[in-house]
């Protein structure tokens, strides 16, 4: 055993180097993994378990996150709620042991959708227009094709702050503000930079000699475009996909600007989940982690295309 | 009997002789294609990037407010520019990104090539506990730095407790959040926990770049693995280091969420950032011409700095 490891090869990393270095780096990830596994099991507590000190890590799991999360209560006197007809659920019962009713859905479901509309219009618009635009600087002499590129580039590097006060102005101008299609369109001009750079990586992969063959068999180029090299690029567009759609997702800066109401994203909305005197922690942990789930699941998948863009494909493996 | 691949056969040859329609599509040139395809992303970029970049231009010489937007408008010059080169306030704000900046990009280059040192042994389950590495970089920045506001808490949060926990001061005793000294601290540290992986993967990157048959040469030659370390991994990984620096440095150049959330810009202006100051001046006291002016000067600084860096790390690229 240990002689055909050692036959292996000189530069092999010996096996004592291994578990050093292997411990060393779980140890790591199991540290920076605290602060998750913390929103995760603040989510699951009550009120007083979320705030008790010294820090509860063993607790009676409770719905009481969610259900604030979900729902808006109000306070009662207790003849009234005497009064109340049997409670209609979890919920409803939860909130009447702490002298409170239910009076109707919290925003957080359509704070939620609008994410999720916003998320995948820019998405799918910066992946078309992303796609198209690579595929033409990969492939033809465009003229300035360097500056132009350098250009969609550039766009990256303002401040959002800074964009966002001639934004602002424009949309109240033209009626975009506080809507979908205004956040959907200031985030595909966000998203398509990277999507031009990441795809042109792609594409400039996929060997042109499939296009030429299929040209020579009396495609036309658009043809060859979307039946040749639409197919090959699958695996790049979707990656490509994916990271727009946690950009748009997680995005910030923009919404708290420029929403207040029918447009506003999950992300300005979470943190201001207050109850009664102050955050409501467990309901915003409920919040934090719904919103978290799917860019978990995201990342394991992405997880071989991850280098690729958070480098604008300026780094490949 | 029909197969797919026959069908997939017969669905090109159906496609191989255009109908009618395409004869006309076969009439673009790849030249007029090209334009097709590029025109609508730049069209997009100039109406949301360009065209409000010039009109910013156009404010920041004007005393134009938001919420007065009937008011006359007046043209100052360039007023405004001279008045924030010698603003205090902006000046604190400068000291206090530069001093973000260089701790988060110091921390995490640092944390982040070690961790990737290690990873490159290629210890067994390295790509599992890789990927759990990666996942702090990938959540949103507002969200969770919300969430830090709650671990930061004095009396009740985990942060508190773990450091009295290890070092015996009572958790009580200092609040992150709420004092002048460690304010800046709680962004530094929420930041480094977020965007080490970053630097970790691109380093990653760098030491995979390395071939073997470099170090097998050095080992025939006797070198040492200190001496290995200094005149092969480094320097062939510093084109890598540098590249997540620069773009480390860019996105912290602008941070606002998760400070916005977590301190924004408090206790006093100690965490106050230039977004948080402009955030502040563009939609809190609405001065949208002094801020317009404040927003084009922190686009040249990065845009110029990023050249310059740029420019440094073509050079070290072509050694």
């Amino acid at each position: 055993m240990s002689g055909a490891a050692f036959a292996h090869s000189v530069v092999e990393p010996s096996r004592w180097s291994k578990r050093v270095a292997g411990t060393l780096v779980v140890a790591y990830a199991l540290l920076t993994m605290i602060p998750l596994v913390w929103i995760f099991a603040t989510a699951l507590k009550s009120g007083p378990d979320s705030i008790a000190y010294p820090p509860k890590w063993v607790f009676d799991p409770s719905s009481e996150g969610f259900c604030n999360l979900f729902n808006t209560r109000s306070r009662q006197s207790e003849d009234y709620i005497a009064k109340l007809p049997p409670s209609s659920g979890v919920c409803d019962s939860l909130a009447r042991r702490s002298n409170m009713v239910l009076v109707g859905p919290s925003n957080f479901q359509p704070r939620f959708i609008n994410s999720l509309i916003i998320a995948f219009g820019s998405t799918a618009l910066s992946v078309l227009l992303g796609v198209t635009a690579a595929y033409a600087f990969s492939r033809f002499k465009v003229p300035l094709k360097d500056d132009l590129l350098f250009f969609i580039l550039s766009t990256r590097m303002m401040p959002p702050i800074a964009v966002a006060i001639p934004i602002y102005l424009m949309y109240r101008e033209i009626g975009l503000s506080d809507t979908r299609l205004g956040m959907i369109l200031l985030y595909t001009a966000v998203n398509v930079s990277l999507a031009v750079w990441l795809l042109k990586g792609f594409i400039d992969e996929i060997p042109r000699e499939y296009e030429e063959a299929a040209l020579v068999d009396g495609y036309t180029r658009l043809q060859a475009f979307t039946k040749v090299v639409l197919p090959q690029a699958t695996t790049g567009i979707v990656a490509t996909a994916i990271f727009c759609l946690i950009f748009a997702w997680n995005e910030y800066a923009f919404a708290v600007l420029l929403t207040s109401g029918e447009a506003q994203t999950a992300p300005p909305f979470i943190p201001i989940i207050i109850g009664e005197g102050g955050q409501d922690w467990p309901a915003v942990a409920a919040g934090t982690t719904l919103f978290l789930l799917p860019i978990l699941v995201f990342t394991v998948l992405l997880r071989k295309h991850l280098l690729r863009g958070i480098t604008f494909g300026a780094v490949r493996k | 009997m029909r197969t797919p691949a026959l069908d997939s056969v017969a669905e090109r040859a159906a496609t191989a002789t255009p109908p009618v329609l395409a004869r006309h599509v076969r009439g673009l040139s790849d030249r007029m294609l090209a334009w097709i395809f590029i025109a609508p992303t730049i069209v997009l970029l100039l109406a949301i990037n360009i065209f409000p970049l010039l009109w910013t231009i156009h404010l920041s010489f004007t005393n134009y407010r938001a919420n007065r937007p009937n008011a006359p408008l007046v043209d100052v010059g360039i007023e405004h520019y001279v008045s924030i080169l010698n603003d205090p306030d902006i000046w604190t704000a400068m000291q206090a990104t530069a001093h973000f900046l260089f701790w988060t990009i110091a921390l995490q280059t640092l944390i982040g090539f070690a961790l990737a040192y290690l990873i490159d042994r290629k210890f067994r389950g390295h790509g599992f506990w890789t990927t759990v590495i990666l996942i702090p970089m990938m959540l949103s920045p507002a969200v969770v730095g919300n969430f830090w506001a709650f671990l930061y808490q004095p009396q009740i949060g985990l942060w508190n407790y773990a450091v009295s926990f290890l070092t015996g001061v009572p958790a009580s005793s200092f609040t992150m959040i709420g004092s002048v000294k460690l304010a800046p601290w709680s962004i530094i540290i929420v930041d480094t926990w977020m965007w080490t992986p970053y630097v970790m993967l691109i380093c990653l990157a760098g030491l995979r770049s390395i071939p073997d048959y470099i170090y097998e040469a050095a080992e025939v030659d006797r070198a040492s693995k200190w001496r290995q370390f200094w005149s092969i991994t480094l320097p062939m990984a510093l084109p890598f280091i540098m590249l997540a620096v620069l773009f480390r440095g860019i996105e912290n150049f602008k941070m606002f969420d998760m400070v916005n959330l977590l301190t924004s810009g408090g206790p006093g202006s100690t965490t106050e950032l230039a977004s948080i100051t402009l955030k502040r001046e563009a939609f809190e006291k609405w001065r949208t011409g002094y801020s317009s002016a404040f927003a084009i000067i922190l686009f040249v600084t990065v845009f110029g700095l990023a050249n310059i860096y740029v420019k440094a790390l073509n050079r070290v690229k072509s050694r």
